[in-house]
């Protein structure tokens, strides 16, 4: 018996320095030829993006994708020795933040010409530190089933929605945490003026059931019918609704505000070169077709790309002249998120 | 000494001589194979120092006058003084000269300075050696009975805590008293500290909710005690009783512990949420209205007492086991009563353990961050706030600071309120005699409240983990029910091609990542962690509460904190290790190596110190006493720690966000995607099949220990029958 243990440890002592060598010996590899690509929008997405660039220019891709918040921190954290070359995806705001705090490059791709004027301003703002990939619109998505199981009419517009009907049944993300929520927020209160846009978060907080974490998780829940109305992006509703839950998205009648998908070239990188064609080909045709592959509707920057029929059509909506620069900028941000904690998240329900 | 120290000089010398100093070639090409990053003479420091890098030369100087002849003590304090400054030289060039020149603005006075990238396999070498030749110098001068493995223990546990526990999480914490834009601001701290936000009591006074402080101290008082309660009654069931569907039960308690993350918050909302199978049933037979309760404290406080009761099961057991049946033995002769041997003698005796996994269990609340994000609703606690203050749309790391610090303060208190709770008391039970009589049958009444509590529990985690193999197989659970295979088709499809097997799964790169980053973590985590053990629980020397306290110290923060210190302390020279596996199984190994130490501390203060100092007395080293005596009887806390590290390493996903690449990319981190996606039926499969494999790991890892022998009779005419058995075979 004594044997045992022993051989026991002895395997375990073995493992473990095997295992600490090999650790160590599995080094960084160097960057040529290379570029590494930080991806903040679908995971099929990033991946067939880097297939294709690949393809295109023989320059191999090292694809990280997490959400935008999560890169957002991991360039700024990083800024003292960058390790990524582009931050393709994710809303504007969080670009133009970083364009504002220097952590990324100025570049003027070769492809502005061919891209919608929204995009190209959206790249102005920000000193050509960021160029717009593709434009969301937000709106909200109603469960049909159980809208109906509780005998409420839909809803079709943003006013709709205060209707003591549908108290505990609007799921919204908390804007502190959620680039999503912000952008409603800079929406009403572009839509409705500060003070008016104010009054209606504080009527629409009587309504809300849960203030969720993430952007996304109003749509999840919307679809699970763990809640009746969920805002959000109307592409990101459409998908649930193609993937067939019992949705549907509105497009509010007054009209409503967009996220500007972006992609930044970040500073300091060791595969800027190689960035700076991955830019490039992210506003191109190619890419940005990936979308209607996988069914996402967004609608793209570059003019030439061919919208399908069954994307949402985006001339009927009505959008607001969102002011990036303005709510893009730290200090309104801040400002905003503030009021709108102290002044309506902090109130009874 | 002699020999010692001449060995570690030779070390030293030929890490200077033929090992690359530097981690990245010098022409900053891809290395054609790994050898030449471990042995390279034209890289060495010798190389690069006569080729102008006159600092890296410096080394030599300690390195050879450590080779001074002696065995005397002043011949030892001449090895100490030899390797410390050895370790500073070292050290100072390394943070001194960056990649962009010097590091400290005071230095710009002698121009901008050479630059440097961060050390490779010579420069570590060098540091290992220094720190070596300090702690044979130091053993020479009689610290530690003069042991040289119990020094050389604690200068290498002290020296990998302080770099990448201190260094990483003081330097975070730091930004708590600075403005973003790194200046020193101590009023902002106070400003932020006395938020309202974090304290305030709106739902004691009003209507409106609770400070963030107040709910986390609330959950983690309320899971600390649930888990605690729950893996007790778990253990005794195991140990003590005859339980029919012992294997069974035994088998639910480690099961939650081997679950990914968001999975368990999905499956409960799949049960308890407005549209899940229960509140459906519910309002379809008995008219009660479906409502959201489960979103909030009741969810996060399910959730949670189901992911911490394993790691409360597993210290328990070790404990519950150690426990000598003599003095119970002793007390039915005289003639107490069972329930009076159970409240006198058995439950005063498990007070270590039940300490020790309170502990725990509040500690794992308070750093949780995926079951509040996915069930908290309303209810919200400093991780979740900690998390979207570092990646949320007003990010401020400063707030995220000032948030770590008042969790860390909470972990503080519960850390005393343990010692205090333990106190200086003895529960040595295992001693060198040997038999050491039966274990009396637990009493009625204590047996019975244990079924009342594990019993259901445990039905309970069968509906969960029945809900979850049922929801990967078919099309979109809560809609469609049909049976599919496709979610497992989508992320492990492997093709046969020309070249032989192709994975083509989308989910194959991050299992393979993950499988192997975690089976190199767990064995170094469990070594660390109960080294660390043995050195808190058997060896003396200053300022040894500190030190355990930094050993919670990584595992109290959380990871959104930890993942992001780790970018800022090691993407820099001179320890660049970002993008790389290194950081990953770093981040796992400190992280996680607390639930070895404590399950080690446990389970060490049970066994007589007599027995080591018997060994001691024959002659054996500590060494030897420790592999020959120790380890054998701590085996339960072997397989604890063993086990733990390697499921949190497959399940970790707050820390390793931050710190994933392209090329390790890990399963959670995937999982996480995929939920974001919508995509439930994917992230359920992938969950599904980590399950599955954590289950085959932790049998392998329970082969591979055995059990621990103690001299016990077995009470049935067997002579051999098992006393104990750890986890069961999954």
């Amino acid at each position: 018996m004594r044997l045992f243990p022993d051989l026991a440890i002895r395997t375990l002592c073995a493992v473990a320095s095997t295992a600490l060598l090999s650790a160590i010996l599995a080094g960084p590899a160097a960057a040529q030829g290379q570029v590494t690509v930080y991806c903040s929008i679908l995971e099929e997405q990033c991946r067939e993006g880097s297939a294709l660039f690949e393809k295109a220019t023989g320059i191999k891709v090292l694809m990280v994708r997490k959400s935008t918040g999560e890169t957002y921190a991991t360039i700024k954290a990083e800024s003292a020795n960058p390790k990524g070359d582009v931050w393709w995806g994710g809303p504007g705001e969080a670009h133009l933040q970083a364009a504002e705090e220097g952590l990324t490059e100025e570049y003027k791709s070769p492809m502005l010409p061919q891209l919608y004027d929204w995009a190209v301003r959206h790249a102005e703002v920000s000193r050509f530190r960021t160029t717009g990939i593709y434009l969301g619109a937000l709106g909200f998505g109603i469960n049909t089933e159980v809208l109906k199981a509780r005998n409420i009419p839909e809803p079709k517009c943003w006013a709709d929605l205060l209707d003591p009907k549908f108290k505990d049944e609007v799921q919204l993300a908390d804007p502190n945490s959620s680039g999503t929520a912000y952008t409603l927020l800079a929406t009403i209160v572009q839509l409705f003026g500060e003070d008016k846009g104010f009054d209606y978060l504080k009527g629409l907080h009587k309504n809300i059931s849960q203030y969720t974490k993430s952007g996304i998780a109003p749509i999840n829940a919307l679809k699970l019918g763990e809640t009746g109305v969920g805002i959000g992006f109307i592409h990101d509703i459409m998908t649930q609704k193609l993937a067939g839950a019992p949705v549907k998205a509105i497009a509010p009648c007054e009209g409503t505000g967009y996220e500007t998908g972006s992609v930044s070239l970040i500073k300091g990188g060791k595969g800027t070169d190689a960035g700076r064609k991955f830019v490039d080909f992210a506003l191109g045709v190619e890419a940005q077709s990936i979308n209607n592959r996988l069914k996402i509707y967004s609608m793209p920057s570059n003019r030439e790309v061919v919208i399908p029929p069954e994307a949402p059509d985006f001339k009927s909506m009505k959008f607001i002249a969102y002011d990036t620069a303005k709510y893009g900028a730290a200090e309104t941000r801040t400002r905003l998120l503030k009021k709108w904690g102290d002044e309506v998240k902090s109130l009874p329900r | 000494m002699r020999k010692r120290a001449l060995l570690w000089v030779a070390v030293a010398l030929a890490a200077l001589v033929l090992a690359p100093w530097y981690m990245e070639p010098a022409d900053g090409s891809v290395p054609g194979f790994w050898l030449t990053r471990v042995i390279n003479p034209l890289e060495s420091a010798l190389a690069l120092g006569f080729g102008g890098r006159l600092w890296l030369l410096l080394a030599l100087v300690p390195a050879l006058a450590a080779l001074k002849p002696g065995e005397d003590v002043a011949a030892a304090r001449w090895l100490t003084a030899c390797g410390l400054i050895g370790l500073a030289l070292v050290l100072a060039q390394g943070f001194l000269i960056g990649l962009k020149g010097w590091n400290l603005d005071m230095l710009s006075a002698f121009g901008s300075g050479p630059t440097q990238g961060g050390m490779g396999t010579g420069g570590f070498l060098v540091l290992a050696a220094f720190l070596m030749l300090t702690c044979a110098g130091l053993a020479g001068q009689g610290w530690c009975r003069g042991d040289f493995f119990v020094v050389s223990a604690i200068g290498w546990v002290i020296g990998l805590i302080v770099l990448f526990v201190f260094m990483p999480v003081l330097n975070i914490l730091a930004s708590a008293f600075q403005d973003n834009a790194g200046h020193l601001m101590p009023a902002l701290f106070w400003q932020k500290f006395s938020d309202a936000s974090i304290w305030g009591l709106g739902c004691v006074t009003s209507g409106t909710a609770c400070g963030v402080a107040w709910n986390t101290v609330f959950l983690g008082i309320l899971v600390g005690l649930s888990s605690t309660i729950l893996g007790t009654a778990f253990a005794l069931i195991a140990l003590r009783t005859s339980f029919p569907a012992k294997g069974a039960l035994k088998l639910l308690a480690i099961l939650p512990i081997i679950t990914p993350p968001f999975v368990i918050g999905l499956a409960l909302i799949l049960i308890f949420g407005r549209s899940g199978a229960v509140s459906t049933f519910l309002f379809q037979w008995f008219g009660i209205p479906p409502s959201r309760w489960i979103y909030g404290l009741p969810g996060v406080f399910i959730a949670q007492t189901l992911a911490f009761t394993p790691a409360a099961y597993l210290v328990m057991l070790g404990v519950v086991q150690g426990i000598s049946p003599t003095l119970e033995e002793a007390a039915q002769t005289l003639r107490a009563k069972p329930f009076t041997i159970f409240a006198t003698l058995t439950w005063p005796l498990m007070r270590p353990g039940l300490a020790n996994s309170f502990l725990l269990g509040f500690v794992e609340s308070l750093a949780d961050f995926g079951n509040p994000l996915v069930l908290g609703g309303n209810f919200e606690v400093l991780s979740t706030k900690i998390f979207f203050a570092v990646v949320g749309a007003a990010t401020d790391q400063g707030r995220a600071a000032v948030l770590s610090i008042v969790l860390l303060s909470f972990t503080m208190m519960a850390f005393a309120a343990q010692q205090l709770w333990v106190g200086r008391k003895v529960y040595t039970t295992i001693s060198g005699k040997g038999d050491a009589g039966l274990q009396i049958p637990l009493s009625r009444r204590v047996e019975w409240g244990a079924y009342f509590l594990a019993v259901p529990w445990g039905l309970f985690t069968i509906a969960v983990y029945l809900l979850i193999f049922y929801a990967s197989a078919v099309k979109t659970i809560g809609r469609d029910y049909t049976f599919t295979l496709q979610h497992y088709v989508t992320a492990f499809n492997i093709e046969s091609g020309a070249n032989g097997l192709l994975f083509s799964g989308s989910a194959w790169p991050s299992f393979f990542a993950t499988v192997k980053i975690a089976a190199i973590a767990a064995p170094l985590t469990a070594a660390i962690g109960l080294l660390t053990a043995y050195l808190l629980a058997r060896q003396s020397f200053a300022g040894k509460r500190a030190f355990e306290f930094g050993t919670l110290l990584s595992f109290a923060i959380p990871g959104t904190v930890v993942g992001v210190s780790y970018i800022l302390a090691f993407n820099v020279p001179p320890i660049e290790i970002t993008g790389t596996m290194l950081i990953l199984v770093i981040c796992f190994i400190f992280r996680n190596m607390p639930v070895g130490v404590r399950a080690g501390i446990a389970s060490l203060s049970q066994i007589d110190k007599s027995l080591d100092e018997a060994s001691f007395t024959l002659g054996a080293s500590a060494l030897t006493t420790v592999r020959r005596v120790i380890l054998p009887l701590i085996k339960p806390a072997i397989l604890a720690s063993l086990v733990y590290a390697f499921v949190r390493a497959m399940t970790a996903v707050s820390a390793v966000i931050f710190l994933v690449s392209a090329e390790y990319n890990l399963a959670t981190i995937y999982i996480v995607g995929r939920v974001e996606a919508g995509e439930h039926g994917l992230a359920i499969a992938y969950s599904a099949t980590l399950i599955v494999v954590m289950a085959l790991a932790i049998y392998l890892i329970n082969l591979l220990i055995g059990e621990r022998k103690i001299g016990r009779r077995g009470a049935a005419p067997a002579p051999s029958a098992p006393t104990a058995t750890p986890v069961p075979a999954a």
